[in-house]
């Protein structure tokens, strides 16, 4: 990997088959609505929210090799920044809420800045840390940002959560209502079916974000310093500051993620940004391949995937049984967190690229690193 | 001032069973130049041997067991990070993450949602003397930490063992040429943080905690910004980290009242508040020295 930074890689033209595969790939992205069940919908849009969380972890560990367990912070920001921005101020339940009441584009938008600010306060030690320390200093993010969810209950609403008020645009909701009904070739699109059109937009604006980051010179800079501080510093790549910028942009993804993920749930509580989200994200772009963007959103849909469609499928599966169920027996979360384990152990010894360096090795079209 | 003493007292007891955790992640960071965070369920593990076994074997024995066990899991783990084909420090820390996911896994669907007693000796006994009451799992945990932290300085200083550690530390291939095993030094490592863990969660599942469960493998995970405040990789800052954090939390624990503008819980945060405002400062921990390159 370590050449990557140094070499001008060649110049990838996309080959017809491949354009033809990516165009039928997004034909087939925006006609699942259509056919997919609630479920599947739900599924997705899980994924997609993992999508972009993971795609900045990737930005993050993949290529500028700081390691994070902070990640479930920032997709918290996210997340309840968005309902404080677009939510309105006023009672629910037992709590006094405020909320800015903005109109909720601006809102999401407003969210992804405040992660990236929080990112940017926590600068002075991202920017100074190295790998592991790192790593231990981000738990701190994840522990006292937990601790802030329960307590500042006027923007959280404390331990039972706070609604999440619907995205909408120019007098379009992605509810089930206004327009009440909307059918499209027969089939009433509600809020899951159009929740999806807006977590493809945001994915693939993520993407297209991330893949010419790491293109430019921001990513050859941070490949350089993963790969060797000291010379990326003499040839003038400032160390500290692009990783607390690493660090920073991973965060706005992050944030993206969570208000994503927060019109998924429609009410948000603060243990759903607890570690083990960290933990998922890890293995996400464990999974997918370390520093491939590709890779980041295919670990991401296999890790949020699988307790899913275990537990959906709980009942024809052999060990696995139903959550809640006295029978003995493997719930479908242990399942998946077995089949994650062991997912990442086999990975890093067999197949350190993960999937996409799988699939890398399979088509010989790209030049291997010994062809150069 | 009693309430004061009392509070320190719980705090360097704390802080004791948390030095034996990050003591642990130094050994092995020495070792083997990762974080260990599979060390959670690595205790979580002896903790759930202890009160499986301690009917049949009693308190000590089964610790012992368990000490042993964790120890052997702690070489199987150095062992399968071994193969990994990537060797930098990310990877291999992400593989005791993913060891730590399997394990943990595991332990969850044992434990499930019971609270196991690990029949130590102690109770909910309390020790009183001159207007100051402390539990006895306090003391003990004082006792038994610190005979064997003394042990391990001791053995650190002395041993050949601990000559061999620390040449190891200061240059692999000097030492290597010197004739240290590292492959078995390494080993050595991750076998005493493994039995190290055993005892510390005998200690944080009595008394006044309520017993083992799940989560009390994750009080391992305020062990980590002892062993980072001290300076990663140094016993005697693992060990300074760690009772500050102790005495922190109980501070925090104790005051609660006079800091609820704060919040609730405030003790369960007090670790990493600590860490951060050290780290702030001191970016290479309060031991640490700080890393430089020769150009």
């Amino acid at each position: 990997m370590s050449e990557i930074a140094l070499v001008r890689p060649r110049r990838r033209v996309r080959s017809r088959a491949a354009s033809v595969a990516l165009g039928a790939g997004a034909l087939v992205l925006l006609a699942l609505p259509i056919y997919l069940p609630g479920f599947w919908l739900g599924v997705g849009l899980f994924s997609m929210s993992a999508a972009l969380g993971a795609m900045g972890l990737n930005l993050l560990m993949g290529t500028a090799g700081q390691l994070s367990l902070g990640h479930a912070f920032f997709v918290a920001v996210g997340a309840y920044g968005y309902a404080w921005f677009a939510g309105h101020s006023g009672r629910q339940g037992t709590v006094d809420l405020s909320g800015l009441g903005l109109p909720p584009v601006l809102a999401l938008m407003a969210a992804v800045v405040l992660a990236g600010l929080a990112g940017v306060l926590f600068s002075p030690i991202s920017g100074r840390m190295r790998g592991l320390y790192l790593a231990v200093a981000t738990l701190a993010l994840v522990y006292i940002g937990h601790h802030v969810l329960l307590n500042a209950r006027s923007v959280t609403g404390g331990f039972n959560g706070r609604q999440v008020p619907e995205m909408e645009l120019f007098g379009f909701t992605f509810s089930n209502h206004h327009p009440d009904t909307l059918l499209v070739l027969g089939v009433p699109f509600g809020r899951l079916e159009r929740l999806w059109y807006l977590g493809l937009v945001l994915v693939g604006l993520g993407w297209w974000l991330a893949r010419n980051i790491l293109r430019g010179r921001p990513g050859r800079g941070l490949a350089a310093l993963r790969d060797n501080e000291l010379a990326a510093s003499v040839m003038g790549v400032p160390a500290a500051r692009y990783r607390a910028a690493a660090f920073t942009v991973s965060s706005m993804y992050a944030g993206a993620a969570g208000a994503f993920l927060g019109l998924v749930y429609e009410r948000i509580v603060p243990d759903s940004f607890g570690i083990m989200v960290s933990i998922n994200f890890i293995a996400m772009i464990v999974i997918g391949g370390l520093g491939s963007v590709g890779g980041a959103v295919a670990g991401a849909v296999f890790v949020s995937a699988l307790p899913l469609v275990l537990g959906h499928y709980a009942g024809s599966l052999p060990l696995v049984v139903p959550a809640g169920m006295e029978e003995s027996g493997i719930s479908p979360v242990e399942a998946s967190n077995y089949l994650y384990g062991i997912a990442i152990l086999a990975i890093l010894v067999f197949a350190p690229g993960g999937l996409a360096g799988l699939v890398r090795r399979r088509s010989p079209k790209v030049p291997t690193q010994e062809e150069r | 001032m009693t309430t004061f003493v009392q509070m320190v007292i719980n705090g360097l007891a704390l802080g004791s069973v948390y030095a034996l955790i990050a003591l642990g992640f130094t050994v092995i960071f020495r070792a083997a130049g990762t974080m260990n965070f599979a060390q959670s369920s690595v205790m979580l593990l002896g903790g759930l041997l202890v009160a499986r076994l301690h009917e049949a074997l009693g308190f000590w024995g089964a610790l012992l067991v368990a000490a042993a066990a964790t120890a052997l899991v702690s070489v199987l783990e150095a062992l399968l990070l071994r193969a990994a084909r990537k060797r930098d420090l990310a990877s291999l820390a992400i593989m005791t993450i993913g060891f730590n996911t399997l394990l943990l896994a595991e332990l969850s669907r044992q434990i499930g949602s019971d609270v196991l007693s690990l029949g130590d000796p102690w109770g909910s006994r309390i020790v009183e003397f001159s207007g100051i009451t402390v539990a006895q799992t306090r003391v003990a945990s004082l006792a038994v930490a610190g005979v064997l932290i003394a042990a391990f300085f001791l053995a650190f200083r002395f041993t050949r063992w601990g000559l061999a550690m620390r040449a190891s530390a200061l240059d692999v291939e000097a030492a290597a040429l010197m004739g240290i095993r590292r492959r078995r030094l390494e080993l050595s490592g991750w076998a005493i943080a493994g039995g190290l863990a055993a005892v510390a969660i005998a200690f944080l599942a009595a008394f006044p905690s309520q017993g083992l469960d799940q989560t009390t493998g994750e009080v391992a995970l305020a062990a980590f910004p002892a062993a980072i405040i001290g300076g990663l990789g140094n016993p005697a800052g693992a060990l300074v980290g760690s009772l500050l954090i102790g005495v922190t939390e109980a501070a925090a624990a104790t005051y609660q009242n006079d800091l609820s503008l704060l919040g609730s819980g405030l003790s369960l945060i007090a670790p990493y508040v600590v860490m951060v405002a050290v780290l702030l400062v001191r970016p290479q921990g309060l031991l640490g020295t700080r890393e430089t390159s020769r150009v």
